[in-house]
């Protein structure tokens, strides 16, 4: 109880920061919603379930994509929940391909699924439509954007809450622990691992369909930038991904660093993040929240 | 006629590939996602000797494919063993080897934007016409195809008809049981990771011979190889030949008759056909 009440004392300041912030300010509060928002929606299916999902970005472009194609045609909440839905239908189809079967070809799918998402969209821009590239114009203020994308950070760690405790979210742990305990105590695995998917993934579109308007003008290869995913990964990973707040604890830092070394090393900024990534899954496997919980756990017991 | 040439030469790559990413997969255990960045790695190192040092690209591949091998030993010994002693033999160390080798395939990218920049690279090398059945086929992507041949085919004999392709096939088979007969597990895996990357060198110069490529362009050599694994059955050596040579085909059909801008959707469509019909493999046994 005192936890959610803090939770929603943070989220009310959280909201009231933007009158108090520079233009500078509020776009690093933009990008931090939006990474917190990516990192725990990639938590509540690959944190519970250890199906490691390389795709993030291909779900955030086809979101910011799909509202550069509509925002001319539909009115803005429309092209969102389009938006939404084509993001579930896209995780329905490669969850219901490769979620049946075991979890290295989920992975292996996921990991080339952004860069056919992009040669697609690419093919059929050059093609079909003949245009590589659009423009968002939408009268969107940037508070608006950080508004929506803190909504959607905190609808996404409610939800996580909500789900780890109750059947689905069981379910979702033991099939992280052992998928073969998991089939012989009735879970119907392909379902429970397609609705966590389903859910993960629509909320990663709707969060690239959100800040796509910071954009204004689009282009796959501005939307389906890898980094995103690689991002995604290493916050989970960084703050604990099987943990309700390990996420956000990992988001909030290395965006950051992040945001200070690609100032600081603009060229040699891909190199630092690959050996820090490895370095996380060498030294962190369980993330900071697990490693301090093993850290007083320690302590605790060499008390008594 | 054509398709059917050309189809074969790409598919020599292809297969030469894919053999180097299921050797690391079937008995190092290692899901190498970092494989791509090895083969441009090894196409860039070719351009740049043959631009700066005039070197030409055949005599390259002797310098090259000893370099992969020890990379990969090094890499297998620095940062996939002490993954494979935390796991114990279990299942978490595909989770982390995917985990790492995708923060190594970052490092590897970056490495070679800094040095080589981000432009499409191409050297000019043997670029005259021979016919081969008729079909007008550069000399450069002939050699390439040779390369491939004797390099795949060889190795493909190795571990079929010498004691040491027994061993290997050994720990393929069961990792468990295979010290029982006195075979030191560590050492064949890190064998097996270094040919493996070897491999994915000689392709990489392959490659280099007769394509135009980038530095991104790692993942995308990385999903093909894995696609062909797959297709072949994970482990199976004759498989991934076989499904790299089809692959080969498959892709120059769909760039010549459709559209070139479609093979990676090509390639995923076979995966996807793959994993609904035979997830084990087109040439694998059912489990």
């Amino acid at each position: 109880m005192i936890a959610l009440g803090v939770a929603l004392v943070g989220l009310v300041a959280l909201a009231a920061l933007p009158f108090y912030l520079s233009d500078y300010g509020l776009g690093l509060m933009i990008g931090m919603a939006g990474y917190v928002t990516l990192a725990s929606a990639w938590a509540l299916f690959s944190g519970q379930t250890r199906y490691i999902s390389l795709a993030t970005v291909a779900f955030y472009g086809v979101g910011a994509y799909t509202i550069a194609v509509l925002n001319e045609t539909m009115a803005y909440p429309a092209a969102l929940a389009c938006a939404g839905l084509i993001g579930a239908g896209l995780a329905l189809l490669v969850g219901l391909s490769t979620l049946r079967l075991s979890g290295i070809y989920f992975v292996i799918f996921t990991f080339g699924l952004a860069e056919l998402v992009r040669q697609v969209i690419t093919w059929f821009e050059v093609n079909v439509t003949g245009t590589l590239g659009r423009y968002i114009f939408l009268d969107i203020t940037a508070r608006e954007i950080y508004w929506q994308l803190l909504a959607l950070g905190a609808f996404t760690i409610a939800l996580t809450a909500w789900i780890m405790r109750r059947r689905l979210g069981l379910a979702l742990r033991v099939i992280g622990d052992d998928e073969t305990v998991a089939a012989h105590s009735g879970i119907d695995l392909a379902r429970t691992k397609l609705t966590a998917f389903v859910l993960s993934a629509t909320i990663i579109t709707l969060a690239g369909a959100i800040s796509s308007p910071r954009w204004t003008y689009v282009e796959p290869l501005i939307v389906f930038n890898p980094n995103v995913s690689f991002l995604t990964v290493i916050m989970a990973l960084l703050g604990g991904a099987n943990r309700l707040w390990g996420p956000l604890f990992g988001a909030v830092p290395l965006f950051l660093l992040f945001e200070w070394l690609s100032v600081q090393f603009p060229d040699t900024y891909p190199v630092i993040l690959g050996l820090l990534f490895i370095g996380v899954v060498f030294l962190l496997p369980d993330g900071i929240l697990g490693g301090l919980a093993r850290l007083t756990g320690r302590n605790g017991k060499a008390a008594r | 006629m054509t398709i059917l040439v050309l189809g074969l030469v790409l598919g020599g790559t292809y297969a030469l590939l894919a053999l180097g990413l299921t050797i690391q997969y079937g008995i190092a255990r290692i899901m190498n996602l970092a494989y791509g960045e090895m083969t441009l790695a090894a196409a860039f190192v070719l351009v740049f000797l043959f631009n700066q040092l005039g070197l030409p690209p055949l005599l390259s591949i002797l310098f090259v494919a000893p370099a992969g091998y020890v990379t990969g030993w090094l890499l297998y010994t620095v940062m996939m063993r002490p993954l494979v002693a935390r796991s114990g033999g279990g299942g978490k160390l595909e989770l982390d080897s995917i985990l790492a080798t995708f923060g190594l395939l970052f490092v590897v990218q970056g490495l070679l934007l800094l040095f080589f920049g981000s432009n499409f690279t191409s050297i000019s090398y043997l670029d005259r016409g021979v016919s081969v059945f008729g079909v007008t086929v550069a000399l450069n992507r002939l050699i390439a195809f040779a390369v491939c041949i004797v390099a795949g085919g060889g190795l493909a004999l190795a571990l079929t008809r010498t004691r040491w392709g027994l061993i290997m096939r050994a720990v393929a088979l069961t990792p468990g049981s295979a010290p029982l007969v006195g075979i030191d597990v560590t050492r064949v895996a890190r064998q097996a990771f270094a040919l493996g990357t070897a491999l994915a060198a000689i392709g990489g110069t392959s490659v280099a011979m007769y394509q135009t490529f980038s530095a991104t362009d790692g993942v995308v050599f990385t999903m093909k190889a894995l696609v062909i694994v797959i297709m072949g059955g994970v482990g199976n050596v004759p498989g991934a030949l076989a499904a790299g040579f089809a692959l080969g085909l498959i892709e120059t059909f769909v760039a010549t008759v459709i559209d070139p801008g479609l093979t990676l959707a090509a390639t995923f469509a076979i995966f996807l056909i793959v994993l609904l019909w035979r997830p084990e493999g087109l040439f694998g046994r059912r489990a």
